[in-house]
Formats: C-alpha cells, structure tokens, sequence
C-alpha cells in the first residue's frame, strides 16, 4: 500500500501531479511544471515535502564513537549543532546510504536518510548499536525543505527567530505553534535554505503559512532532481550504491586523513591511495538530446567506457547534463565522450561536479 | 489543409492533403508531456511503416516516440521544432511534425474522427 506524508492533501489541492517514490504517493510537479519549479528556486524560494526521508535520533555515552566506526567520518570532535554529509559503508566498503549526520549535543545525534533506504538503514544501525546507546525512529515528524535566496527571510519571519547568523550545515531549534521544530541550515539544491523537522500535526499549517508567502512556490520531486544535476549530487540507488565505494563515487572527501577504524576500511584506504579503475564524473551533452540512466559512454575511438546513472536537462545551462562511471582514465574534466541515446551517438565532454555554481559553501567541512 | 482531422490511439492528429498527411500530437499528448525540451526529427526520405515511430518529443521527465498509423514516405520535416520544440502545442500550421507521403491513401479512411478520439480519451480516465 502506498504511504502518504502529512501534506498529501495539500499537495492534491495545490493542484500537484502525484506519483509514488519510495513506497510513498509525492508531488512530482505542481501546475507550472518542472522548469518553471527549478527556476522559481534559483531565483525566489521554493517548498519541498521530504517526509519520505526519515528521521533517527541516537542518544547516549559513545554515540560519537558509534558514528566514527559506521562511517568514514570523525565525529568525537564535531561541535555542537554541526552537520555533516557522509556515508554509511558496509565491510567492502560499499556505501549504504548517503546521509546527514548532525551531533545536537555530546551524545545526542540526529540522523536524516533516505526514504528508499529508512528500513535498511535503521536495521544496520540497530544491528551496531553499542550498549548505552538508544536509537528512535522519529516517524511522528515531517520534514520541509525551503530552498532559495528568500528563504532566510521567509523562515526567519515565519518561525519569529533571527536566522541570518545560522552557518551552513548547522542545526539550531526554534518553535512553531507552540513546540519544538529543528531548523537545519542545508539542503540539496545548491541554494541557501533550510530542512525543517516538525510534528505530522504542525506540518500542513506550517506548509500552508509558507505557501502563503508570495516569495515561496511549492516544489515537486521533478524539479528537485533537475536541481541536485546541476550540483553533482549524487541521488542513492543510482549513480551510489552498495557497490560502489566512496572512492569510486568522487565522495572521498567524506574520508578525513585522521580516520579512526570504521567498517569498510580496508578498500576503502586502499583505494584512496592506489585509485580505483572506474570514477563518478559529470557530462554535459553538446548534441541535442537527453542521455537517461543506462545509457552507455563511448570514447571517441568508439570503445565502451562506461555507462549513465543520471541524466536530464539542467533548466540553467540550457543543455542536458547528468552523472556516470567511466574508466579512471577518461574521468578528466574537458574529456570529449560520446552516449548512446537510442540509435544515435551524441557528443559529450565530461565536466567537473559541480555542474553549475552553487550558492552555498561547500560541504567539504 | 483538410477540414477536418484524424486521430490515433497514440494521440497523434493527422491533416489529410489528398495522400499528403501531416502529423502532429494531441491537446492529450501536450499536457501529459509538461514543457518540451527537444524533439528529434527524421530526414527528408525516411520511410515509416505503419505503425512505426518517426519522431521523439523529449520532456524533462520522459522522452515519447511518435508514431505514424500508415506507411510511407517522410516528405517535409518541421525544423523549426529543432529550436522551439513547444511550437507542437501551436496551431496545426505551426506544430505539425512531419509531412508523410503516403504509399496508400485508402489507409486514413478507417482512422478515428474528432468524435471518435473524444470517445476514446473518455473511457481512457476510467
């Protein structure tokens, strides 16, 4: 049985075209369409429903240490209120899920993953949890992006607190009607803007009173991918997965050079010193025509080199654009490749992620 | 250009010349696509059998091949949809795709009317 968020009926009456994702029924788009979505956030602010994501809280003594092991990634000195971008790595070193990991307090973590990954995630979590330590799946909340240059204006005056010193990937709290909403200054559009956790119960007037707000339009799934292209992001079950190691994906940032042991290590490490035979690298299609997932890279001898995980047309470049592995040796930026897009072979070059400049500083941090 | 036009199950209208039919997509079609961002045209002298695809109309979301109900011959294609592929949604004259000559024009005979295809879409929301 498909699942539905808080705002289904608020998506219906705004006139979105449902479509399921992830076990759930989600806005694909709303009257305007997928382009006008994705220009409307580049230049205004748009709404997102992204409570198909879920939502964990991990509390008590060694939860830096349980985070530290289950992902390449150091927490036992993470600042209060700070977020990171990171993997979870299964023991050959495959990624899990990509995910934000932020430490609330020492020994209070929340996590946010992904809707098609939840029961996975919090079974492999459970399975490592450490004694003292409690995990709680918070399904009792939604979750509501705002991403744009008028979000910090909107947020701040909807939810009556001053934002405008809140640094990128922090976590701070503020109220909503009355209690507790969690205010994330991220997201996955490249644009400055906020996740805000709220209550299934808060969630559709805190929606409404953002529709409301002429700067804001809400946003569909459509939209939302044609943005994360454009900034390289990778979308979990198709250009990452199980197999592929952080390495591989062009991630291996998330791995710091003062690592602790963590599962997956071994490849891991090894690949970040030797290379791997295939990497993660961006494309921008100088033909016309659209390369979609499965589609295959040739080099311009004409030798498969590799295959498409994302495509679609970015609405900023004017052109299409998308993501795939290729041999290690073709990875450079400016490399010119060819995709085979039903009988035809269009010209590509591939191109360093991000395509498009974000807004945002990186999340290198 | 005829009075009135054919349609497909595809929902592709046809304008009948004699045995010259030019070929575009439906009101359906258009709206089910969203906003246009390439469409992918054949050469002048391609055949299409019948039933065959001649076309592609590319969306953000999905590509969709076009499809001719009668065989013949790709006489005339709309370039100007190379640069402006929303022009399709225009009138007739405008959004036409390509001009097939058609091996048999005895063929458009049995294709739905205005009447029929409106039929037809009522019970395809069941």
């Amino acid at each position: 049985m498909t699942k539905q968020t808080a705002l289904y009926d608020l998506h219906v009456a705004q006139g979105a075209k449902m479509v399921p994702f992830a076990g759930y029924s989600m806005p694909i788009q709303y009257k305007d369409g997928v382009i006008k979505e994705h220009e409307w956030v580049r230049s205004k602010a748009g709404i997102f429903d992204v409570s198909h994501m879920g939502q964990v809280m991990v509390e008590g003594e060694g939860a830096a240490e349980f985070f530290s092991y289950i992902t390449p990634s150091n927490f036992l000195k993470t600042p209060h209120g700070r977020a990171k971008y990171t993997v979870l790595t299964n023991e050959q070193g495959g990624i899990i899920d990509d995910l934000i990991i932020t430490r609330v307090h020492d020994t209070k973590f929340f996590v946010v993953i992904n809707a098609a990954c939840k029961e996975k995630d919090i079974a492999w979590m459970k399975k490592h949890l450490t004694g003292g330590l409690t995990l709680t799946a918070l399904d009792d909340r939604s979750l509501i992006a705002v991403q744009g240059q008028q979000a910090q204006k909107v947020v701040s005056a909807l939810l009556d607190t001053d934002l405008s010193s809140q640094a990128y990937m922090t976590f701070k709290t503020a109220s909503f009607n009355g209690n507790e909403v969690f205010v994330s200054r991220l997201g996955y559009t490249g644009e400055d803007g906020f996740e805000i956790s709220v209550s299934n119960a808060d969630a559709p007037a805190l929606w409404s009173a953002l529709s409301d707000c002429d700067e804001i339009k809400p946003i569909g799934l459509g939209a939302r991918d044609t943005l994360r292209l454009e900034m390289g992001y990778p979308l979990y079950g198709h250009d990452i997965n199980d197999e592929t190691s952080p390495i591989d994906a062009d991630l291996g940032w998330v791995v710091p050079k003062q690592h602790l042991g963590f599962i997956g290590g071994v490849r891991i490490l090894k690949e970040k010193e030797d290379g791997t035979a295939t990497k993660r690298i961006g494309f921008k299609i100088t033909d016309k025509g659209i390369a979609r997932e499965g589609a295959e890279i040739y080099s311009t001898e004409g030798n498969k080199i590799g295959i498409v995980t994302s495509g679609g047309f970015s609405p900023t470049l004017g052109e299409a654009i998308g993501q795939g592995y290729v041999e290690a040796a073709f990875a450079q930026s400016g490399n010119s490749i060819k995709i085979r897009v039903r009988k035809n072979d269009l010209a590509a070059t591939v191109a360093n992620l991000p395509l498009v400049a974000p807004k945002t500083k990186s999340m290198k941090v | 250009m005829a009075e009135e036009l054919k349609y497909t199950e595809e929902h592709e209208w046809l304008s009948v010349d004699g045995d010259v039919v030019s070929i575009g997509i439906t009101e359906y079609a258009q709206e089910a696509l969203g906003e246009l961002v390439y469409v992918e045209l054949p050469e002048v002298g391609d055949r299409v059998e019948k039933g065959g695809d001649f076309a592609v109309v590319e969306s953000v979301k999905v590509a969709s091949e076009v499809y001719s109900p009668v065989a013949g011959e790709i006489i005339e294609v709309n370039s100007a949809l190379e640069d402006e592929p929303n022009d399709v949604k225009k009138s007739i004259e405008e959004g036409w795709i390509v001009k097939i000559k058609v091996d048999d024009a005895s063929a458009l005979d049995g294709l739905m009317t205005k009447k029929d295809y409106t039929e037809f879409l009522e019970n395809l929301d069941d």
